[in-house]
C-alpha cells in the first residue's frame, strides 16, 4: 500500500535522524527488557532461597504467628502426626506438594564448653532428610542449589548445624575448619572483667548438666565440636541438651547468622517439651509450583475447618517480609526506569516527527491538493511513528536477547539480596515471551502516541499555506 | 450553463496578514467553458494563484459561490472537498511538487490509488500516461534524478491520469528555461486536445497567450477583461 511505501521510504530518507531515533527506541527497549529480566532473576532467586528454607506454606496453631514466637513451647500443635497424615493423604494436597514436614522453633542460650563463650540462640528442629529434599526446590532453574546437605548420621540425633556467625562467636572456627574467619583481637573485652557473681552463676549450672549429658555418648564425644543448648520447657523448667556441630552454614541475614542453631527434630522436641508430649511449632509444606500456593492454602483451610482443627496457614511472603520488600523495591525501580525510558522515547520520536512534518510541508500540501483527507495525512505520520517504534523496538528485543545470551554464558556471579553465597547471574529473558511482547508493544504504542501531536499538526495545515511554504 | 465547468459568482477572498486585510480577489464573477484551454493572465500579485486555488477547491472564498462541474463546493465538508478534488481536479504546480520518495511511475499512479482504481487498470493507465509524456524510460527514477522539464512532464501525467474535470496549472513554466517551457506548453496543449479536458492555466507571461482558447485578465483582484482568442 502507498501509505506504507511513503512511510518506510520517508523514514530512510533522513537516515541519520531516523537511525538516531530508532537507536534511542532500541536502547530503551533493550534496557527495559534487560532490567526486567534482572528483576525476574532477583525475584526468582529470593523466592527460591526462601522456599528452599521455609517451604511455601506453614501450618501453625491459631495465633502463633502473631503472638507465639516469644514462647514456642506453649504453642505446639498437638497430635501433629495425625495432621501430617491428613495432609499427605489428601488427594489434592499430595499432588501439589513436594513434602510436608514438621518443624520446631525454639530459643534459648548456647554455650561452647571449649571456649566458654555463650549467647542467645534461635533454633529450628527439623527432619534432616526432608530439609535436604526441600533444598532441591528449583522451579525457576535459578541454580541457587548448594550441594551441602545436612550429612547427619542417621543414628545420632544430637548432630546439628550452626550459623557461620555463631560458630565464629563461639570460637568454633578452628574445629569446624572454617576459612575466612577473623581472629579475636588481643585485648578484646571479656567476661572475666565482668562482675564475678553474674559470670559465675550460669557456667556452674551449665557444666554440671553438660557433664552428665555428654557422658552418655563417648563415641562421638571427641569427633565433633560440641555446644550446649539451654532453654525453658513448656512447663517452665530449665532444660539442656548437647549438640554435635557437623558444620556451619551461612544464613544470609547477619542477625540470624550470629544466632542460628539447626538441629534434628527429636532433639529440639526434647529440649522444648522435656518429658511431656512432643509437639511441633509448625508443619511446612513445599509445593512443586509457587502458583499453586493459593489452591493449597484453600484446601488446607477446608481440611482444618471440616475437622475443627485450631490451625492457621501462613505463606513464605508472610514469614519472610524481606521477600515482599525486595519485590516491591525492584518493582518500583523497574516502573521508574520504564517510565523514564517511555518519556525519553516519547520526546525523541515526537521531536523527529515534528522535524519531518516541517520538512515535508510542501509534500503535505501537494498530497492534500491531490485529494488526501486530513485523516489520511494524520494516518501517514502516525504510521511513520509506529514504524520507527516497530523497527527500534524489534532491534531492541534482538539486542536484549543477545545481551541475555552472552551474560548467561559469561559465568558472571554475584551475591543477590539476602543471600549468603554468590550465584551465577542469569537474565530471565528467554522464558518470558509475554514480557518481551508487552515491552515491545508498549514501545511501539509510545512511538505512535509520540507521533500524534506532529501528525495532527500536519493534518491541520491549510493547503494553500503548505504549498506556499517552499 | 451546462457547457461551463467552472462558475464563480461574486467571489471574494480576503487574507488577514497581521492587522491588515489583503483583498486578493475582489468580487469576481466568471464562467469557464468545458474542454477548452483557458488562460488567466495578470501582473504579479493580481490574484491569479488565489483564483486558481478557489477553483481547485484548496481554498475557500470569503464570500460568493464557487460551482465546479455542476457542484456548489462551498457547502461541502473538508473530507467531501478532498474526495471531490481526488475525483475532479488535477494540479500542476510551478515548483513541480512531486512526492520525493516515489518514483515517476508511482507519482503518476498515486491519484488512481486515491480514487480506488484496481491494480491492473492503475498500472495500464499510469504507464500509458507516462508514455504520452515521453518518460517511459525514466519511470523508475525518483524526482531528484529527473530534470526540471522531466519533473513537470511527470506532474502533467499525474494531473491527467485520473481524467479530471479540470486541470489547473499555476505558472507551470516559471521554473523552466524558455525552451523547455515552450515544450511543456506544447505538451499541455496537445494533451488537452487529445483528452479534451478543461485546462486552466495562470501566467503573467504574455508570450503564452497565443496558445489559449479563452483568456481572462485580472488586476488587483478584479476581472478586467475576458476574451476568446
Ligand atoms: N495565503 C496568503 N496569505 C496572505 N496573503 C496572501 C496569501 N496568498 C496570496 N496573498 C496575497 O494576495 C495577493 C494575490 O496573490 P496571488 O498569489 O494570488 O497573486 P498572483 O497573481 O498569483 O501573483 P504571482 O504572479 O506573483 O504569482 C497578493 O498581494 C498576495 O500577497
Ligand atoms: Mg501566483
Amino acid at each position: 500500500m502507498m501509505l506504507f511505501k511513503i512511510a518506510s521510504r520517508s523514514i530512510f530518507r533522513n537516515t541519520r535522524r531516523s537511525l538516531t531515533t530508532m537507536l534511542t527506541i532500541a536502547i530503551g527497549t533493550a534496557a527495559t527488557l534487560i532490567f526486567g529480566a534482572y528483576t525476574t532473576f532477583v525475584f526468582y532467586g529470593i523466592e527460591t532461597s526462601t522456599v528452599e528454607r521455609l517451604g511455601h506454606l506453614t501450618v501453625y496453631r491459631q495465633g502463633y504467628f502473631d503472638f507465639g514466637s516469644g514462647n514456642p513451647a506453649i504453642w505446639g500443635i498437638a497430635h501433629y502426626e495425625t495432621v501430617l497424615q491428613q495432609i499427605s493423604s489428601d488427594p489434592v494436597l499430595s499432588s501439589l506438594t513436594v513434602i510436608a514436614t514438621p518443624v520446631q522453633s525454639l530459643a534459648g542460650i548456647v554455650e561452647s564448653s571449649a571456649s566458654d563463650e555463650s549467647r542467645t540462640f534461635l533454633g529450628t528442629g527439623f527432619v534432616p532428610a526432608d530439609r535436604d529434599l526441600m533444598k532441591h526446590w528449583d522451579e525457576h532453574g535459578t541454580a541457587l542449589l548448594r550441594a551441602n546437605g545436612t550429612d547427619f548420621d542417621a543414628a545420632d540425633s544430637s548432630q546439628g548445624i550452626v550459623g557461620v556467625g555463631l560458630a565464629r562467636i563461639l570460637g568454633l572456627c578452628a574445629p569446624l575448619k572454617l576459612g575466612n574467619c577473623p581472629k579475636l583481637p588481643t585485648g578484646a573485652p571479656s567476661d572475666k572483667a565482668a562482675s564475678a557473681d553474674v559470670a559465675a552463676l550460669p557456667s556452674q549450672n551449665f557444666s554440671d548438666l553438660v557433664a552428665r549429658d555428654t557422658a552418655d555418648d563417648p563415641a562421638t564425644a571427641n569427633k565433633y565440636a560440641r555446644i550446649d543448648l539451654l532453654a525453658a520447657t513448656a512447663g517452665g523448667a530449665p532444660n539442656v541438651v548437647n549438640l554435635a556441630v557437623r558444620h556451619a552454614e551461612p544464613q544470609g541475614v547477619r542477625e540470624l547468622d550470629d544466632a542460628y542453631v539447626g538441629m534434628q527434630l527429636p532433639l529440639a522436641q526434647q529440649l522444648v517439651y522435656g518429658r511431656g508430649e512432643h509437639r511441633v511449632t509448625g508443619i511446612v509444606l513445599q509445593l512443586h509450583r509457587t502458583e499453586d500456593m493459593q489452591q493449597a492454602r484453600r484446601r488446607l483451610a477446608e481440611i482444618f475447618a471440616s475437622r475443627h482443627l485450631d490451625l492457621e496457614v501462613r505463606d513464605f511472603a508472610e514469614l519472610n517480609p524481606f521477600y515482599t520488600q525486595v519485590v516491591n523495591l525492584f518493582g518500583g525501580i523497574f516502573s521508574f526506569i520504564a517510565v523514564i525510558i517511555g518519556v525519553v522515547v516519547l520526546f525523541t520520536v515526537s521531536n523527529a516527527m515534528g522535524m519531518s512534518v516541517v520538512e515535508r510541508t510542501d509534500e503535505i500540501g501537494t498530497t492534500r491538493a491531490l485529494g488526501v483527507r486530513r485523516s489520511g495525512i494524520r494516518r501517514q505520520f502516525l504510521l511513520e511513528g509506529a514504524m520507527l517504534g516497530f523497527l527500534g523496538a524489534t532491534v531492541g528485543v534482538i539486542l536484549a536477547l543477545a545481551a541475555a545470551y552472552f551474560v548467561n554464558r559469561a559465568g558472571i556471579s554475584y551475591v543477590p539480596p539476602a543471600q549468603a553465597e554468590p550465584v551465577p547471574l542469569r537474565l530471565y529473558m528467554f522464558g518470558a515471551p509475554l514480557f518481551i511482547v508487552k515491552v515491545w508493544l508498549t514501545l511501539i504504542v509510545v512511538a505512535t502516541l509520540a507521533a500524534l501531536l506532529p501528525a495532527n499538526r500536519a493534518a491541520k495545515l491549510q493547503i494553500v499555506d503548505a504549498l506556499r511554504h517552499v | 450553463m451546462s457547457n461551463h465547468v467552472v462558475t464563480l459568482t461574486n467571489v471574494t477572498k480576503t487574507y488577514q496578514v497581521g492587522a491588515e486585510k489583503v483583498r486578493a480577489v475582489r468580487g469576481i464573477t466568471l464562467s469557464i467553458p468545458a474542454q477548452r484551454f483557458t488562460m488567466i493572465v495578470g501582473p504579479s500579485g493580481s490574484g491569479k494563484t488565489t483564483l486558481l486555488n478557489l477553483i481547485g477547491c484548496i481554498d475557500a472564498p470569503s464570500s460568493g459561490e464557487v460551482e465546479i462541474s455542476g457542484r456548489n463546493v462551498g457547502h461541502l465538508s473538508d473530507s467531501e472537498v478532498s474526495d471531490f478534488r481526488a475525483a475532479k481536479v488535477g494540479f500542476i504546480f510551478q515548483s513541480f511538487s512531486l512526492i520525493p520518495v516515489l518514483s515517476a511511475y508511482e507519482n503518476v499512479e498515486y491519484p488512481l490509488l486515491l480514487t480506488g482504481v484496481g491494480a491492473r487498470e492503475r498500472r495500464r493507465t499510469a504507464l500509458a500516461m507516462l508514455e504520452a509524456v515521453g518518460l517511459t524510460a525514466q519511470r523508475h527514477q525518483r524526482p531528484n534524478e529527473l530534470s526540471g522539464g522531466q519533473k513537470q512532464r511527470v506532474a502533467i501525467a499525474r494531473a491527467l491520469v485520473k481524467r479530471p474535470a479540470i486541470v489547473l496549472a499555476d505558472e507551470p513554466t516559471a521554473n523552466l528555461d524558455s525552451q523547455t517551457g515552450a515544450s511543456i506548453i506544447a505538451l499541455m496543449r496537445r494533451m488537452q486536445t487529445e483528452s479534451s479536458t478543461t485546462f486552466i492555466f495562470a501566467s503573467h507571461d504574455d508570450h503564452l497567450i497565443s496558445h489559449a482558447d479563452e483568456i481572462f485578465t485580472v488586476r488587483d483582484g478584479e476581472l478586467i477583461e475576458s476574451a476568446n482568442a
